[in-house]
């Protein structure tokens, strides 16, 4: 961890009226490092990804993020075209329903191609062999790059959202519960494919999930939430094996064992 | 005429069209929005088109008004008749004598100077309007320059058919900056957008924009590298003046499958036709 790191956050609080979502949230994310949020709902996992995406402004503290160049940016106070430009092209945000994000009247190809083209390819073959090869690598038979989302099972929807996100190379990801709402055995096949891909395309990523053994698998790091505090962090593994905080220690005791 | 100022609307209301105007030559392509007024005819007839040409128009003006390139269609004939009424200004087909041309969905074949100007009728001035269902947000979209979801479009085209399926209302960019309608003209007619020595003036009046393309100004149509954007024409000559580079209508003349293809720019037809070029049906006719 000799670089600096890739997102860092200071002091974040956010209170919708007078319910308090974050409360002094200090977080560091280095590059190439997964780091999983982890809490019960309503913990701020999802407005803490929602703060240090741009997407909330939060109360108080500030988000930086520090560009190819080295250079800080802080988060909030970016001009809304390069807020945009950034998500455009250095972060993707993977959301819990893949119908979010995705253009479901569009084919499974534009949906790659989209961000592509939003970031000026203008080359249609070169675009079509980029999604072909994406569909390929989130395991999509590419025959299917002209079939509509709504062909698609919920499972491959996820992976389209994915390779759609992915297919400009992001260096940051924010992952909000990637694989909510999807049953046991699809779950495993695409934390495995998230995994691989992280690993070889060297993305660092935010995850908020809620399940434990989603952030086992994929994450290095791991913070945990309670009443929008983090109220433990450190390597997973450690996290998970002896947890310190009587918090964490009753999500792991929690956790059933089949 | 008695009882009406000079083109119908009022001082005021031409000054406020010409301030838009203005606003709209000063930004290539950008959408200037205007108080449009209720005008006597109905949305999607010309209201739009009707009042630039009413801010415009001089006394010394020579009127012309066509309708899919034609003089004579109901459109075309009874708003050149509004300004010769309410204006009293100088009407004519021919396109060479016209200072003013008032167009709902073509470009004259004949080639515009630079002390013409070309009004367009624009029934829906926002290119990206069937992508981005919200105004806000295709507002946004053009401010930023952000026209990827409009190259989406293009590329689900030559994805489905092999080529790109627009016909007419065919997006271009103008000035390399904004993402524009040129108003429903065949694609044919794009290339002439493209350093037009005319003035360009395009109102919606139901939309409330106006709009503009000053002369000699870049005027691309999208396309992909690859997929290069290609004019289309029916491939025939016109039946009557034997034009093989003109648009051309489709006419069905019987019920057993007859048609025949005409110039849809009857001025042009008809100059050619008295220069003595004579298409198949041109003698009959």
């Amino acid at each position: 961890m000799t670089d600096p790191p890739l997102l860092s956050a200071r002091g974040l609080s956010l209170a919708f009226d007078r319910v308090p979502a974050l409360a002094g949230v200090d977080l560091d994310l280095w590059p190439g490092e997964v780091l999983a949020v982890v809490g019960e709902s309503g913990s701020g996992k999802t407005s803490l990804l929602n703060v240090l995406s741009g997407r909330l402004r939060p109360d108080g503290g500030v988000a930086c993020y520090r560009d190819p160049d080295g250079a800080l940016h802080d988060v909030h106070a970016m001009a809304a075209p390069d807020l945009r430009r950034l998500h455009r092209s250095d972060w993707g945000f993977v959301h819990q329903d893949p119908r979010q994000s995705l253009r479901m009247a569009v084919s499974a190809g534009g949906n790659v191609g989209e961000r592509l083209m939003a970031a000026g390819a203008r080359h249609y073959g070169d675009i079509r062999t980029v999604a072909t090869a994406w569909l390929e690598r989130v395991e999509i038979d590419p025959r299917r790059i002209d079939d509509l989302p709504r062909t698609f099972s919920g499972g491959m929807l996820q992976r389209l959202q994915i390779a759609r996100t992915l297919a400009t190379r992001p260096r940051l990801v924010f992952m909000d519960e990637p694989t909510g709402g999807l049953d046991v055995s699809v779950q495993a096949r695409l934390l495995d494919l998230v995994r691989g891909l992280v690993r070889d395309l060297g993305i660092a990523s935010v995850l908020v999930t809620h399940d434990l053994a989603v952030a086992r698998l994929l994450a290095q790091r791991i913070a945990v939430m309670r009443g929008g505090r983090v109220v433990e962090t450190g390597l997973t593994d450690q996290v998970l094996d002896d947890p310190q905080h009587p918090y964490t220690q009753l999500l792991v005791s929690s956790v059933l064992q089949v | 005429m008695n009882g009406y100022n000079f083109a119908y609307l009022d001082e005021q209301t031409k000054r406020m069209i010409r301030r838009a105007i203005l606003k709209a030559i000063a930004i290539p392509g950008h959408q200037v929005p205007f108080a449009s007024r209720e005008m006597p005819l109905p949305y999607g007839w010309g209201t739009g088109g009707i009042q630039v040409t009413a801010s415009i128009l001089g006394s010394h003006d020579v009127l012309k008004v066509i309708d899919q390139g034609a003089d004579d269609t109901t459109n075309a004939v009874s708003i050149r008749r509004f300004f010769a009424r309410t204006a009293g200004v100088r009407t004519t087909t021919r396109t060479e004598d016209a200072t003013v041309i008032q167009t709902r969905h073509r470009i004259p074949e004949t080639t515009l100077t630079a002390r013409q100007i070309l009004v367009y009728q624009v029934p829906q001035p926002e290119p990206l309007y069937r992508l981005e269902p919200s105004r806000a947000e295709g507002r946004r979209m053009h401010g930023l320059a952000e026209y990827g979801a409009m190259h989406v479009k293009l590329y689900e085209d030559i994805a489905r058919y092999g080529q790109v399926a627009i016909s007419y209302d065919y997006p271009v960019m103008v000035n390399h900056r904004y993402l524009t309608s040129p108003s429903p003209i065949p694609a044919f007619d794009n290339p002439k957008l493209h350093r037009m020595p005319a003035l360009q003036l395009f109102g919606a009046g139901r939309e409330k924009r106006i709009y503009a393309i000053p002369p000699y100004t870049d005027v691309r149509s999208l396309d992909f590298e690859d997929h290069p954007f290609r004019p289309h024409r029916a491939q025939a000559a016109c039946a009557l003046c034997g034009a093989r580079g003109s648009y051309l209508d489709e006419v069905i003349i019987d019920d057993r499958g007859g048609r025949m293809f005409v110039c849809s720019d009857t001025d042009y037809c008809a100059g050619r036709r008295a220069a003595g070029h004579v298409g198949t049906e041109g003698a009959a006719a």
